[in-house]
């Protein structure tokens, strides 16, 4: 028998566990001696009240929605991906070779070849730590983190060596050609009436997130791989039995996660900076786990979570700005959503469930 | 390359091997006790915040030291909190404490002290001084030994002599006493020691109160060197402990050569921008990459099997 109607499960819980989060990330405010109700107000206002503010904030969430859901792919066949800004900095460089291989003549043609070359890079980063777990039985977590130091140093030796632009002070690669240039709001929105900010950095990718958040639910939900996806992160024995190959599962499902990772590049490489430069993910791929976590794995949760921490970084920015509250305040709220969502459910789940059995007995 | 460079080499290998032995016997004690400790790094990051905004205050590095292990403790016992009492994930809750510590050192040091999230640098007391062992002056004139004693022997921070006596003692408490033969139990099979009628939690708490102090050892020893937090100050050195537990396959002993190999890599590796091998040029991002390749190396099975206690990582239920 099930202690909880499903909708506690799935909407209750992480909602309690956000409050708790916040309400901690609240008391931590009044510590430093600021008014969080201030606090609120300025991150909301910098967040949504311009459409400058409004262009940053789908900018960050578009990164979100494409790490977490990587992170919930992988999570799905109980594969615990750490990796993830590895595999996005790997994409941001697969991303970059593509834009500047060719100069290419408009953004409809490179778009779709940056992102096979900013997914094929993040899958091939993922696949080894993948083939590891699956082959040799070394632990996923450890591999994929030790995997991010290797892609930091990878990268950085490739961007140093190879694509900075000589004679040149900084870390960075050669901008991309004009035709590499994606879309913006300003841009996508003008010929409706639209005045849409011009310098905000959200552009055609958050549509393309959008996509992926229901190419996921098709993909976990709809099809015989999902199934075995799931049904493997169940229980692996059982899988097994059912004649599901956990090799071929764990593989694929860590490649799809790096894949999406990799996807998030033409975000933040091609359709921002429009030019490959060091530390490009800026911890993205971390905040992945997070907003997998608290979007309970699933597309609509995700895009949702995402959102929020969207909201958190460009509101995180402003704070700044405003309050001279250093930004890692979003990394402190970010360790609190983490822990309370993810590694402490039990401490609201268990009196919850007592609580709704005690109400179903005096029903009956 | 002269006698004197490959002792100064060796000696900054020690002083950088120090805190990853420390880092590394915390996650030895803790994930012997069946705790996987990803958030080893946090907690070397708010003891080194916490003891150096302590010793720069009452300008003693030992209060600094009370205070760092204070913090870190305080961080093992959220992680006990959530894996043990609550039994989380392990994995999730390591880290979410490294955001923690990551993101409440800066705002918390940017509040108290406003200077972007270091501290003060510290001076004097507020510093462990240099610990010259006897006659180091007087013997560095005899030729290949005085050198080495006065060099590589002597002249290290207390800290440094605490850590290598850790290392017999971690081994003597593990496989001579009934608690170490206990703990070890608990992270093999749980359910065999809850038998025996020993409590699981009681032990595991244990475990990562140790880990907590030993943490906080590192942390301070982190502080102490540079003279003062700043930000990030731990730059992957939980990671690279943790990797180094795997090198040792979870032993104490092993833990102390694999923690002056990766010591040895970065102390090469500040040294020397590039190693040229004939024509052949080693790129210092591959030697800051090193001990990370050779951990996948090593957890891949490919030299010796790596094979950690048989519980970590799982919350022990106990049968009803």
């Amino acid at each position: 028998m099930q202690a909880m109607p499903k909708w506690a499960d799935a909407v209750l819980i992480p909602l309690i566990s956000i409050l708790l989060a916040f309400f901690f990330s609240g008391l931590m405010i009044l510590a430093i001696g600021k008014d969080p109700v201030v606090a609120i107000q300025t991150m909301v206002q910098g967040a949504f009240g311009s459409t400058n503010g409004l262009g940053y904030t789908l900018y960050y969430t578009t990164n979100f929605i494409f790490t977490g859901l990587a992170i919930a792919v992988a999570y799905h066949a109980r594969l615990f991906n750490i990796g993830g800004e590895g595999q996005v900095m790997l994409g941001g460089l697969g991303v970059a070779l593509v834009c500047l291989a060719i100069d290419w003549p408009h953004w409809t043609l490179a778009l779709p070849a940056a992102m096979i070359g900013g997914a094929v890079f993040g899958a091939a980063w993922a696949f080894i730590p993948a083939y590891l777990q699956a082959k040799r039985g070394s632990h996923i977590v450890i591999t994929t983190m030790m995997f991010n130091f290797i892609a930091s140093a990878f990268v950085g030796y490739i961007l140093l060596n190879y694509l900075k632009v000589p004679g040149s002070m900084s870390t960075e690669s050669a901008g991309f050609s004009a035709g590499a240039h994606l879309p913006t709001f300003h841009e996508m929105l003008a010929p409706f009436g639209i005045n849409f900010n011009k310098n905000a950095p959200a552009n055609i990718s958050f549509l393309i997130a959008l996509l992926a958040a229901f190419g996921f639910w098709v993909l976990i939900w709809k099809t015989r791989l999902g199934y075995e996806i799931r049904s493997f992160g169940e229980s692996e024995s059982a899988a097994k039995y059912a004649g599901i190959n956990p090799v071929r599962i764990t593989v694929i499902a860590m490649m799809i996660s790096g894949a999406l990772c990799g996807l998030m590049a033409i975000n933040n490489v091609m359709g921002e900076a429009e030019r490959l430069i060091d530390n490009a993910p800026e911890g993205a791929g971390f905040i992945g786990i997070a907003v997998a976590l608290m979007g309970r794995n699933h597309p609509v949760g995700i895009v949702l979570a995402a959102l929020l921490f969207g909201f958190l970084y460009q509101g995180g920015a402003e704070l700044t700005f405003w309050e001279a509250i250093p930004r890692e305040l979003i990394v402190v709220i970010q360790g609190l959503v983490i822990m309370f969502t993810g590694a402490l459910d039990n401490m609201v789940r268990i009196p919850l469930e007592k609580l709704f059995l005690a109400l179903r007995k005096e029903e009956a | 390359m002269d006698y004197l460079t490959v002792l100064q080499i060796l000696d900054s290998t020690v002083r950088l091997a120090t805190p990853l032995l420390l880092t590394c016997l915390a996650g030895l004690f803790s994930e012997r006790a069946g705790i996987v400790d990803i958030g080893l790094e946090g907690k070397l990051l708010v003891a080194a915040f916490m003891s150096g905004a302590v010793a720069y205050v009452t300008g003693s590095i030992w209060l600094g030291l009370l205070a760092g292990i204070a913090a870190s403790l305080v961080f093992s016992m959220i992680h006990g909190l959530a894996s043990i009492t609550f039994k989380g994930d392990q994995l999730i809750s390591g880290v979410a404490l490294n955001f923690l510590a990551a993101g409440l050192t800066v705002v918390i040091g940017q509040s108290w002290f406003a200077l972007g999230g270091r501290t003060p640098p510290l001076s004097g007391n507020g510093r462990f001084g240099e610990w010259n062992l006897p006659f180091s002056e007087a013997w560095s004139k005899i030729p290949v030994f005085g050198p080495t004693y006065n060099e590589l022997i002597s002249g290290h921070t207390a800290l440094t002599y605490i850590a290598l006596l850790t290392v017999p003692l971690s081994w003597w408490v593990l496989y001579r006493t009934r608690f170490g033969l206990r703990l070890r139990a608990v992270g093999e099979n749980p359910s065999a020691v809850d038998t025996a009628g020993i409590s699981v939690v009681r032990l595991r708490y244990m475990a990562l109160i140790i880990a907590g102090v030993l943490c906080g050892l590192a942390g301070t020893y982190l502080a102490s060197l540079a003279a003062g937090f700043v930000k990030d100050m731990s730059a992957g050195r939980g990671y690279i402990a943790l990797a180094a537990l795997i090198f040792a396959k979870w032993r104490p002993w092993y833990a102390l050569s694999a923690t002056l190999i990766f010591g040895f890599l970065e102390a090469v590796g500040n040294r020397y921008q590039s190693i040229s091998i004939g024509d052949f040029v080693i790129p210092v991002q591959f030697m800051q990459a090193l001990p990370y390749i050779l951990t996948v190396v090593i957890l891949a099975g490919f030299i010796g099997k790596a094979i950690p206690p048989r519980a970590g990582g799982t919350p022990y239920v106990k049968e009803r």
